[in-house]
């Protein structure tokens, strides 16, 4: 939706609200002072919508339509005029909505049915809750006596290619992107006719618990697609970071990154594809990260 | 020195100046990530009254890194006017704090008194202070500094415009710095951090930040704030215009390694503005700091992170910088936890920096992964200019889509100088009048409308 649709639904909507409030009052008791407001059908348009690139709420600009032209170059929040000194209601609510889901994605953890739901078991780190996730990025590097238990018991050992999912800061990346990211991969992988162990779901997972993990499967490579931190332009950006024989307390250097994957960036399906080709090359070249050249 | 106290009738028994100094802390979670902070709340309380009863003497005889072994130690110690510190030194760390806030105690006596003063010192005091406290005494403090304009003048607060693109579109960019002019940003530096740090794209930015400011005859200084020796060498293979050099610097040489820079470089890089650069100065130094960035780097030799923050300021004294900012949010919340720590720290950062005597600001600032708001960051910004800090960043709306974090918004400034009574620097000030976008110190109706710079 343009700013042009919203600002006819938003006078629709007000002049509604005009026509309602000279209905009259309940009879029951006093009324306040003024018109009488009433509950009426209708939904208020998402705001989340709105494009930030095109809006542009600055009131009679001397140059509108070239610094419109200009501000859409800038995927910032320009144009959005003001209040004396302060921001406009409207660009104040967008703002706080996408910090909303900012922070939903770090602080709520991932459904545990929909991991379930993705053919993936679950395992987590020495971290107990979120708390010590966010304050103690050392326990989010290591795997919990249980989680090692359960990944000698249930992969396969010395697959090519070992795959699992982390949720890293993003829950919402998790259920945005693994439905279609996962199996792209798998699909991509079977493609090369490369080897894939068991994939699995690591709760309270940071980067580098991939070492730990490449180590207890004694896989060649070893692929984690994990959650972002979040930003306001998008909650759900994933990453892969993919590293051939990667050990505990090698250097970060060693691991290749494909990041900025989601629907508005690289897109889950095609990055799949892509992350399967580059595992293809690290295992003919047996090197990853700044070793290898792409 | 006695490193014993009693509290409640149980004895407190610690080790070391350097156990006193962390467990001496407000509370912080990268002291407790480092396995140094205080381990219950009454601890905490029995390591200030120790420190209280410490001397300065006591303070500057433990830096946090030993002399022979570390040059951000040393740059803090041969800096230091022995005279000065002898008429310091005999005073607790309890005495010096009553003697700041002391109704007697100038702004003219404070200065004074920094040059005796070694980076523990501060961060001894420091850890004394309440956060109103943090304020009071700040708000006595002025630092001044001068490129092309004069910042920390009484009376004025300013800004650095922060348009930062994904991409450095250069478009992109120039919107985004049109848009901050228009409602009074950008008075402290336009710097840009770039995505693309090469030599050539550094030089671009540079010349092209340098003819809008002409163009538009914009009494303001720019930067690019790429390494510094990227910086050097866009002057001097491309003849980039520099009206100053930027560099983020850690409290220990451990950690300014982490950053790939030594006090060598800083004064390279210093020499070369002052011989080649665009700008008057003689101020032409730009720092960005930050607690945690040492503990990060495993570089704080088992110290706390408002001692290695303190030293950090040690460090730049040393070049007599335009503009030092803490970047106070933005390590995360295993360093500082929430909005309460992180305003904390703002304010820590802020009154260490002007006690020790240089231009300071802050980039009051969060991540989406830390337990704050844009609310948590304006209240900050507020008490940080009661507190009389010289700056604050400026980017579109608080968010700033490169760096993937939020700090205060272009319209931050303006709204802060309207409430507080002040202005921007004065001949920014001037050019605002004359371009329409201010009257008297307040936004005009033009204010905000950028197209303005897209006149025919």
């Amino acid at each position: 939706m343009n700013e042009k649709d919203l600002r006819t639904i938003i006078e629709q909507v007000l002049a509604e609200m005009n026509a309602g409030g000279s209905a009259p009052a309940a009879a029951c008791c006093a009324a306040p002072a003024g018109e009488a407001s009433q509950v009426e059908e209708g939904c208020i348009p998402d705001i989340t919508e709105i494009d930030i690139r095109t809006q542009y709420l600055v009131e009679e600009p001397e140059n509108g339509e070239e610094y419109a032209e200009l501000k859409f170059n800038a995927p910032c929040r320009l144009g959005i005029g003001k209040a004396g000194a302060r921001y406009k209601t409207l660009p104040q609510l967008e703002f706080r909505a996408a910090h909303s889901a900012a922070q939903d994605a770090v602080f709520n953890d991932v459904d545990e049915e929909f991991v379930k739901a993705q053919g993936l078991f679950i395992v987590q780190t020495q971290c107990d809750c979120k708390d010590t996730y966010l304050t103690r990025p050392d326990l989010g590097r290591k795997l919990s006596a249980e989680a090692v238990a359960t990944l000698k018991e249930k992969c396969k050992k010395n697959p090519t290619v070992q795959i699992y999912v982390a949720d890293g800061l993003s829950s919402a990346s998790v259920a945005a992107n693994i439905p279609d990211l996962l199996p792209a991969l798998l699909q991509g992988l079977q493609s090369f006719k490369i080897d894939v162990g068991t994939p699995f779901f690591v709760k309270y997972g940071r980067v580098g618990v991939m070492d730990e993990i490449s180590e207890l499967t004694g896989a060649d490579v070893t692929c984690t697609l994990i959650g972002e931190r979040p930003g306001l332009i998008t909650a759900e950006s994933m990453s892969a970071y993919i590293a051939y024989k990667a050990t505990v307390g090698m250097p970060e250097a060693r691991r290749t990154v494909v990041s900025n994957i989601h629907r508005a960036g690289t897109i889950p399906a095609e990055a799949g594809a892509h992350i399967a080709e580059i595992i293809k090359i690290m295992l003919e070249k047996k090197a990853s990260g700044t070793d290898l050249k792409l | 020195m006695i490193l014993k106290t009693k509290l409640f009738g149980h004895v407190y028994e610690f080790k070391s100046v350097r156990e006193v100094m962390a467990k001496a802390n407000e509370e912080k979670s990268g002291d407790k990530l480092a396995g140094i902070a205080a381990e219950t709340a009454e601890e905490r309380v029995a390591a200030k009254v120790v420190l209280s009863h410490l001397t300065l003497n006591d303070l500057r005889n433990n830096p946090a890194v030993p002399y022979e072994e570390d040059e951000v130690t040393r740059i803090i110690q041969d800096d230091i006017n022995e005279t000065i510190f002898n008429q310091f030194k005999g005073m607790t760390v309890s005495e010096f704090r009553e003697w700041l806030l002391s109704e007697k105690t100038t702004t003219a006596m404070i200065r004074h008194a920094s040059r005796g003063l070694t980076s523990e010192c501060v961060a001894g005091v420091c850890k004394l202070m309440s956060n109103l406290d943090l304020i009071y005494a700040a708000k006595k403090m002025r630092v001044q500094a001068h490129c092309n304009t004069t910042i920390g003048v009484d009376g004025t607060f300013s800004s650095r415009l922060q348009p930062n693109h994904t991409t450095d579109d250069p478009k992109g960019i120039i919107a985004s710095v049109m848009e901050g002019l228009s409602v009074g940003c950008g008075d402290a530096v336009i710097g840009i951090n770039p995505v693309d740090d090469s030599v050539e794209s550094v030089a671009r930015l540079l010349k092209m930040l340098d003819e809008f400011k002409n163009k538009w005859e914009i009494p303001t200084q720019c930067s690019v704030l790429a390494h510094i020796t990227t910086q050097v060498e866009a002057a001097e293979k491309f003849g980039a215009p520099l009206d100053m050099v930027f560099q983020s610097i850690a409290g220990s040489q451990k950690g300014n390694e982490a950053f790939g820079v030594t006090a060598q470089m800083i004064q390279d890089g210093r020499d070369m503005v002052l011989s080649r650069g665009t700008s008057t100065g003689p101020n032409v130094n730009y720092f960005e700091t930050g607690q945690g960035s040492e503990l990060s780097s495993e570089a704080h030799n088992g110290w706390d992170q408002v001692t290695m923050e303190a030293r950090c300021y040690g460090l730049a004294r040393h070049f007599q910088p335009f503009l030092v900012n803490t970047v106070v949010g933005f390590i995360g919340p295993e360093y500082l936890y929430d909005a309460k720590q992180v305003t904390r720290a703002g304010l820590e950062d802020h009154f260490m920096g002007k006690l020790t005597g240089i231009s300071m600001g802050c980039d009051a600032c969060y991540t989406n992964h830390m337990k704050a708001d844009q609310n948590d960051i304006e209240n900050l910004a507020t008490l940080l200019v009661a507190a009389g800090c010289n700056y604050v960043m400026g980017v579109p709306q608080g968010d700033d889509c490169m760096l993937m974090y939020q700090c205060t918004g272009f319209h931050e400034a303006a709204a802060l100088r309207e409430i507080f009574g002040l202005r921007p620097i004065k001949e920014f000030d001037a050019w605002m009048e004359k371009m329409g976008f201010s009257e008297n110190g307040k936004l005009t109706p033009k204010a905000g409308d950028a197209s303005v710079f897209l006149r025919k």
